[in-house]
């Protein structure tokens, strides 16, 4: 068994729900043993930083000295969430960078009792321990249902692959790791030029036509290059992607239906697990019909009730016909 | 109706050139390691790497030479760092290192302190965030939610409903906050960051 500890981030017990679920589903099968660092706290998002630089610095630092203190036999911290991942990776890096900071974060640290060493934890993401430590073949030698069939957009945003302070990835724009744990899954992976721009981050909060625009973006090409699903690596991405997903067909008039799901729910799949194990149904924009295509039954989203429509009430426009629905006008003219 | 004059306000005077370096340097030393700023060749790489851009009054390289101009009440006004989606795209091609995100983050901080933004829905969104972790240790998307809308987007509540009803029913949004247990020496540290930040400044 390999261990380490776990950062998982405020999301995963909330909004990534599906992500948490389908992570401890395949922890055992693949051998990846994970103790959650304890009492952690928020990572402070994006939002921190951009108050000021001591404090936010310090939220952060006291996962890492939590987690040395709990690192008795020299495991790494895994974040499943790029942007904790990116932040307890970058305050790590920026510490040994200038140690005046640090300095401030441990007279900080002090007044509660901890202190944090810069560069004696290694910070990894959960995509980089599953590939490089786990390893392809391990992955390849538990899938007993290969995803045959199904075409995967690999989607993983900014936060993971840049700036990549310990030269873990093989690119920051193009990386291979998610596409080739896809195919040892069996899924045919399209060259998905978009895999790590933008979702739109807290845009979608803030200023939400820049947000769309970035959405629309990414679900076109993935449509453009005919995937059945979508899957990504960041709950924020999922988040934008699929809840928004809505907000964005709304706001263009499109009819995007997307299935967005996280990587490990995929490897589930391929495990053999049951999918309701697995977080599946948890998402908005339902993956049922992507997944009924290897065989797959997964539970339908719960629908929200739809409101009664008045008869007064005008017609709502017609949504754009997607491609499928053309296919099947030509289908029919033939 | 008849139109105001616009107002003859006298052209802002040349600053100095100890301002310039003020600015810079503020900028520098207020950001996460080495900023690398005063690196900037003005290139460019960064505005033509940026997928929020478009959006932007200022592209980054922009931005960079009106710091360095010393124009610090337009620099701090701009919306381009609120723009910034935090994507890294330029930071990894910039060809000088400049740590382009976090001096982003720099000037956030530096147009709150001064109340120089257009907009208030960016820094609020960011401050109430901080407000809540501050006081449960853990983020409250909820929370978060409700009181960024009511405050900022009352119109567009109801047409947010079935998305946040859609997050609800699937538990994935969970209406009341979790508190860390070691949140009262969280507040410690944070409060002796704030004192720290204070004098260095």
């Amino acid at each position: 068994m390999s261990k380490y500890l776990l950062y998982p981030g405020c999301s995963m017990e909330t909004s990534a729900r599906a992500y948490y679920d389908s992570l401890k589903a395949i922890s055992g099968p693949v051998g990846l043993e994970l103790e959650e660092i304890e009492d952690w706290n928020c990572c402070g998002a994006t939002e921190y930083l951009g108050i000021s630089l001591t404090p936010a610095y310090a939220l952060i630092s006291r996962n890492l000295a939590l987690a040395a203190q709990q690192n008795h036999g020299k495991r790494a911290v895994v974040a499943p969430c790029s942007a904790c991942y990116l932040n307890l990776a970058k305050a790590d890096y920026y510490m040994r960078e200038q140690p005046t900071l640090a300095t401030h974060v441990n007279q900080a640290l002090a007044a509660g009792g901890l202190s944090y060493t810069p560069g004696s934890l290694a910070i990894r993401h959960l995509l980089d321990v599953l590939i490089y430590d786990i390893g392809l073949d391990t992955i390849k030698s538990k899938v007993v249902r290969p995803l045959t069939g199904l075409r995967v957009a690999p989607y993983l945003g900014c936060m993971v692959p840049r700036p990549d302070y310990e030269k873990r990835w093989s690119d920051h724009e193009h990386p291979v790791e998610l596409d080739l744990l896809l195919k040892a899954l069996g899924a045919e992976v399209i060259d998905f030029p978009l895999k790590t721009h933008c979702c739109g981050g807290h845009m979608t909060q803030i200023g939400p036509e820049t947000a769309f625009e970035l959405i629309r973006g990414l679900i076109v090409s993935a449509e453009a290059h005919e995937a059945d699903i979508m899957t990504t690596v960041c709950p924020m991405c999922q988040m934008n992607l699929d809840a928004y997903q809505g907000e964005a067909n709304r706001y263009f008039g499109s009819a995007f239906k997307m299935p967005i799901v996280f990587f490990t729910q995929l490897m589930g799949v391929a495990f053999g697990l049951d999918p309701k194990d697995l977080g599946f149904g948890l998402e908005l924009t339902s993956a049922r019909k992507a997944m009924s295509r290897v065989g797959v039954e997964t539970p339908e989203p719960q629908a929200s009730a739809p409101r009664p429509r008045k008869d007064s009430s005008l017609p709502m426009p017609k949504p754009l016909p997607t491609k499928a629905d053309l296919a099947e006008k030509v289908e029919a003219a033939k | 109706m008849e139109i105001a004059p616009e107002s003859q306000a006298p052209p802002s005077p040349i600053p100095k050139l100890i301002e310039d370096l003020t600015l810079l340097d503020e900028v520098s030393n207020r950001t996460a390691g080495v900023s690398r700023l005063e690196m900037c060749i003005q290139c460019g790489t960064c505005g033509g790497s940026c997928p929020s851009a478009a959006d932007m009054d200022h592209t980054p390289r922009m931005l960079f030479a009106m710091i360095r101009a010393g124009m610090r009440k337009d620099a701090l006004m701009s919306n381009t760092p609120w723009i910034c989606v935090s994507c890294y795209h330029c930071v990894v091609r910039c060809p000088q290192n400049v740590h382009i995100a976090d001096v982003m983050y720099t000037l956030k901080g530096m147009a709150i302190e001064a109340k120089l933004y257009r907009d208030s829905t960016a820094p609020d969104f960011s401050q109430t965030f901080v407000d809540m972790v501050e006081e449960y240790g853990r983020s409250f998307e909820f929370g978060l939610a409700t009181r960024h809308y009511l405050k900022h987007f009352p119109l567009r509540l109801p047409s947010m409903a079935p998305m946040g009803f859609g997050m609800l029913t699937r538990q994935r949004m969970s209406m009341t906050p979790r508190r860390i247990k070691g949140i009262d020496q969280l507040k410690t540290i944070l409060k002796k960051a704030k004192e720290v930040e204070a004098v260095h400044e």
